[in-house]
């Protein structure tokens, strides 16, 4: 087990108004493994894997990584685990626009030891001969692969994924979690995927579905479903 | 290598490249003006420093009626006495062909040799005189290059109401006549109408029935000794040879002058650097808020791939330095440039032979390390919110600002004002401090300007109170000795005068407990209308009273004297009697520290029938050439002004300084209004293009969306005029304050023009701001802005 989270609770103030995103969650995520976060908008995928990631604390419950607590953990030591340990794709990509390809990228592998080449992992997304464009110029498909590409180029334990196909055509976004899944299975990088669309499940190993804060249903799959053959 | 982080920064800057050249530039401009005067400050400072030293410039100053030579041994005598140094001086008068006023000037002697050991001159051309030499002088350079005169030339001089040519041999500086004052000290530098003529004592002794005898002292004193005892002791025994009070290097005239000067410019160095740098603080804080504010996502992303919050922050940090930075380069280069002219005006004004300008490292590293603590202190808080903002919180988009109905919606009048504009009026409200110190940086710039005209008002009124209230005559007349007061009638007669009144003016010491002043004891007829007694709060003539003193209210309160009391005044010539005399009024007066009386009382005091020791003339219009020749031909007449001549002297002086300090005035005052109007502009498009979008595809026009972007900077610049005013006239308080009050006292005069003259540079400024957002307006891109995630 990578991950363990038991009784998370989250709650948030948008201006006046009180949100309770997780009203008690609890989840574990094993080596290797593709997971999977089904849920309609506001169901509390997004703050779940915030908290897993480091990015957020819980309200209330306890987050374990290999066994050491992240709840509890200062800040500092969060941001190590971040560093580290964690890769991050985001719906809107979130790329630096006033950097290129390969300066996104250089942007993680200039602070962690031991990282892939920024040029070496923009080829294994298939973007090898756009090193040094900039995000304006880049499709949709292109910058979420240049995201893909900067939380792998560290060698994370850990992809954690929200909404990547979010943003994308059918096409384009069938192309992305074709990359994510070749990460998850060529560097058995445990991956977390959240996403709105049912169908997309089926690649995963476990599905677990998220409504009003709780997890209200969790299925194993005994093979996983080649990205190509999924339509949504 | 550079990092990507790095990278990023560099892009991001170029990309607000119009906010970070506004902000560099009022920063260049607060480094500029710390440079400029710092430097210039210390650059005068060490010359002068240097000169006094270099040419041997006393450390005692004392003019007397006569003494023979053996006081001197007495003098020497004094306890921390070194050197003692005794010459002649007296004022003669130069009727040169050209001029209708003849200048005035000292004759000060040379020892035999040519070299005095104190005060020596800096020979610029020619040679020193000759021994025995009764017709060669070396003139005063700065007098000579106004007239025309060099080595060679001859100079036509009144010496003892004899008229002589003299031959100027040499022309020089002197550390005594930086500031050359013409005796009485009239207002500012006059190097055309006074000159100062070095001659052999020994041939120009006799003129003056001073063979064997001196008039004046120069000491240097010991290291370490007590100057105060050393006056005491030189008053003590000068007090029965018409000694007038010693005074030390401090109030040496030219050297108390200069000291004024400096200490103006020290306070300039202080005040005017803080506002710029007050108001780039804030900008930066702007600024770097909205950028903050723009790249929520990117700040998130950084802390998710594992950046640390301190690693963010300084991200941020390196901004403003960037910023700072390039201020300044170009701070400290436009500084070292003005700086450099700056000098050379003061040099020019006050003749120093050599003068070197030094920027030093100091200056320029103590104004870059003030710029850099005044962004810090404006972006502190910004950067620590950055450090502190958790990364789930940044991913998310921020929370819709939190608005309120207004005060006419809550009391029940909502058609009063249009949405449009109610849009423009709760975001000024929604965010009181920061529209509070928008106002206040725009109207900085405001009060800039007030205070920087304030010099040329306060001039204009002193020349209108001084020239047209206090002194109405055309002509004064100073004779070399006391005259009968029945003979002012007979220059009442003159062809061409109108009318002639008496003045008479001993210098005398008013002593109250243990403090003391030496002023003018000015008795004046009681229907005076020429020369009056002026209030300075009504502008009204004071009469004199019949008996007793009136005294500028500043020399009483100084002597801790009321109407009333008795005070002891100690005249300073003839018999230098002392006697008690009731205080029977004070009167506020503009300029300088004197005590009047009516002219029969004073006669009374002095013992001696009513006379004159000038004479004010009211002169037909185009008489005054003709009169002036009139009196030069009469004997006693030492020196003849006209009070025209002086004032179109006294606006010609003026006017040149004004010019230069009004058009930097009015550079700095557009920059820090373009630059406060403009990044607000800025920062304000970028807060409200969504909404602004949101209006252009409702069908709002261009004109509309401009009128609510700039409606919202417009309020911002008129709350900002009443408060730039209020300001400017509080700062211009501020600055007569340090004004030395007994030598003028200004009351803080602003007029009209320069108010109206301040609101107009802000407000075209602040439009010319505008106008440049406006044009971005017009290429809003409505579908990008909308897609955006915020």
């Amino acid at each position: 087990m990578v991950l363990q989270a038991v009784d998370l609770a989250k709650t948030y103030y948008m201006g006046e108004v009180e949100v309770h995103a997780l009203r008690g969650v609890d989840l574990s995520l094993y080596g290797g493994e593709f997971l999977v976060l089904l849920g309609p908008s506001g169901s509390g995928k997004s703050t779940l894997l915030n908290i897993l990631g480091g990015l957020d604390v819980p309200t209330r419950g306890r987050v374990y990584y290999h066994g050491g607590e992240l709840t509890t953990a200062r800040e500092a030591d969060l941001t190590r685990y971040r560093r580290y340990h964690v890769g991050f794709v985001f719906q809107f990509y979130n790329l630096i626009p006033s950097l290129t390809a390969r300066e996104n990228v250089a942007l993680v592998t200039e602070i962690v030891p031991d990282p892939f080449a920024p040029e070496e992992v923009l080829e294994l997304v298939g973007l090898g001969d756009r090193l040094d464009h900039f995000p304006a110029q880049l499709s949709g498909g292109e910058q979420q692969r240049v995201a893909l590409a900067r939380a792998v180029a560290k060698r994370p334990e850990l992809l954690l994924c929200d909404e990547p196909t979010g943003a994308l055509d059918y096409e384009t976004g069938r192309l992305v979690l074709a990359a994510i899944d070749t990460v998850n299975r060529e560097l058995g990088t445990t991956t977390a995927v959240i996403t709105h669309n049912i169908p997309i499940a089926a690649i995963a190993d476990r599905v677990i579905t998220l409504g009003d804060g709780r997890i209200v249903r969790e299925e194993r799959h005994e093979a996983r479903v080649p990205v190509e053959s999924v339509r949504w | 290598m550079v990092k990507a982080i790095d990278r990023k920064l560099l892009r991001d800057l170029a990309a607000l490249k119009g906010q970070v050249a506004t902000i560099a530039l009022v920063v260049a401009c607060g480094i500029a003006s710390y440079v400029t005067l710092q430097s210039t400050w210390a650059s005068l400072q060490r010359s002068t420093t240097a000169f006094y030293l270099d040419y041997r410039f006393g450390d005692v100053f004392v003019h007397l009626k006569r003494a023979p030579e053996s006081v001197r041994d007495r003098l020497e005598e004094i306890p921390g006495v070194a050197l003692v140094y005794t010459r002649v001086v007296e004022a003669v008068m130069l009727p040169l062909a050209d001029q209708a006023q003849p200048p005035l000037a000292e004759v000060v002697t040379l020892p035999p040799g040519g070299v005095p050991p104190l005060g020596r001159l800096v020979l610029h051309a020619g040679r020193m005189v000759e021994p025995g030499r009764v017709d060669e002088a070396v003139l005063l350079a700065g007098f000579a290059e106004r007239q025309g005169l060099g080595p060679g030339d001859t100079l036509p001089v009144v010496l003892n109401q004899e008229r002589r040519d003299l031959v100027i041999v040499g022309l020089a500086d002197s550390p005594e006549f930086i500031y050359p004052l013409p005796p009485g000290g009239a207002a500012g530098v006059d190097d055309e109408r006074f000159a100062v003529l070095w001659m052999d004592r020994q041939a120009i002794a006799p003129a003056f029935q001073m063979e064997g005898a001196f008039n004046d002292v120069v000491l240097r004193l010991q290291p370490g000794a007590s100057e105060a005892a050393v006056l005491r002791e030189v008053d003590l025994a000068l007090d029965r040879y018409g000694g007038f009070s010693a005074v030390g290097r401090a109030k040496q005239p030219s050297n108390d002058i200069l000291d004024d000067e400096m200490e103006q410019l020290r306070t300039w160095a202080t005040v005017v650097p803080l506002i710029f740098l007050g108001v780039s603080a804030f900008l930066v804080n702007v600024v770097l808020a909205r950028l903050v504010q723009l790249q929520r996502p990117e700040i998130a992303t950084l802390k998710a791939v594992g950046y640390t919050d301190r690693e963010v922050g300084w991200h941020f940090m390196k901004m403003v330095i960037l910023v700072v930075l390039l201020g300044a380069l170009i701070g400290i280069g436009a500084g070292a440039w003005l700086g450099h002219g700056l000098t050379g005006i003061y040099a020019d004004i006050f003749r120093l032979p050599f003068f070197s300008y030094g920027l030093g490292t100091r200056v320029p590293v103590v104004s870059v390390l003030l710029s850099f603590a005044a962004a810090a202190a404006g972006a502190v808080g910004t950067v620590r919110r950055i450090a502190l903002l958790p990364p789930a919180e940044a991913m998310r988009p921020p929370s819709p600002g939190i608005y309120r109905p207004l005060l006419v919606e809550r009391l029940g009048m909502p058609r009063l004002i249009s949405p449009a504009w109610r849009m423009v009026v709760r975001e000024l409200e929604r965010r009181p401090l920061r529209t509070a110190l928008s106002v206040l940086g725009i109207g900085t710039g405001l009060a800039t300007l007030v205070v920087g005209q304030f010099s040329g008002d306060a001039f204009r009124y002193l020349i209108e109170v001084q020239f047209s209230r206090v002194s109405r005559e055309d002509l004064s007349v100073a004779f070399t000795d006391p005259v009968p007061a029945r003979a002012i009638g007979e220059l009442a007669h003159l062809p061409g005068v109108w009318r002639a009144e008496a003045v008479r003016a001993v210098p005398a010491r008013i002593e109250a407990g243990n403090r003391y002043r030496e002023v003018p004891l000015i008795g004046q007829p009681e229907n005076a209308e020429l020369r009056r007694v002026v209030s300075r709060a009504t502008l009204q003539p004071v009469p004199l009273p019949p008996d007793g003193l009136l005294l500028t209210r500043t020399l009483a309160e100084v002597l801790g004297l009321r109407p009333g009391d008795v005070a002891s005044v100690k005249v300073l010539e003839g018999n230098r009697e002392t006697h008690r005399v009731p205080v029977a009024g004070t009167v506020d007066e503009l300029v300088g520290l004197q005590a009047y009386m009516r002219l029969p009382a004073l006669a009374r005091l002095l013992d001696e029938s009513p006379s004159a020791s000038a004479a004010v003339l009211g002169v037909e219009r185009g008489a005054e050439q003709e009169v002036i020749r009139r009196l030069e031909d009469l004997p006693r007449v030492a020196s003849v002004t006209s009070r025209r001549a002086m004032v179109a002297r006294l606006e010609e002086q003026s006017g040149e300084s004004m010019d230069v300090i009004t058009l930097v005035l009015t550079v700095f005052a557009a920059t820090i209004a373009v630059g406060v109007v403009y990044n607000n502009a800025r920062v304000a498009l970028s807060l409200r293009s969504r909404d602004l979008a949101t209006l252009r595809v409702l069908g709002f026009t261009r004109a509309e969306i401009s009128r609510i972007l700039l409606g919202e900077l417009g309020l911002q610049v008129l709350l900002a005029v009443p408060v730039g005013i209020l300001l400017g006239t509080w700062l211009t308080h501020l600055v007569v304050s340090t004004i030395h009050p007994e030598r003028y006292r200004f009351p803080v005069v602003l007029s009209a023009r320069t108010y109206a003259f301040a609101v107009i540079v802000v407000l075209i400024s602040s439009a010319a701001s505008g106008l440049l957002v406006r044009r971005r307006l017009d290429r809003l891109d409505l579908i990008g802005v909308l897609k955006t995630r915020e």
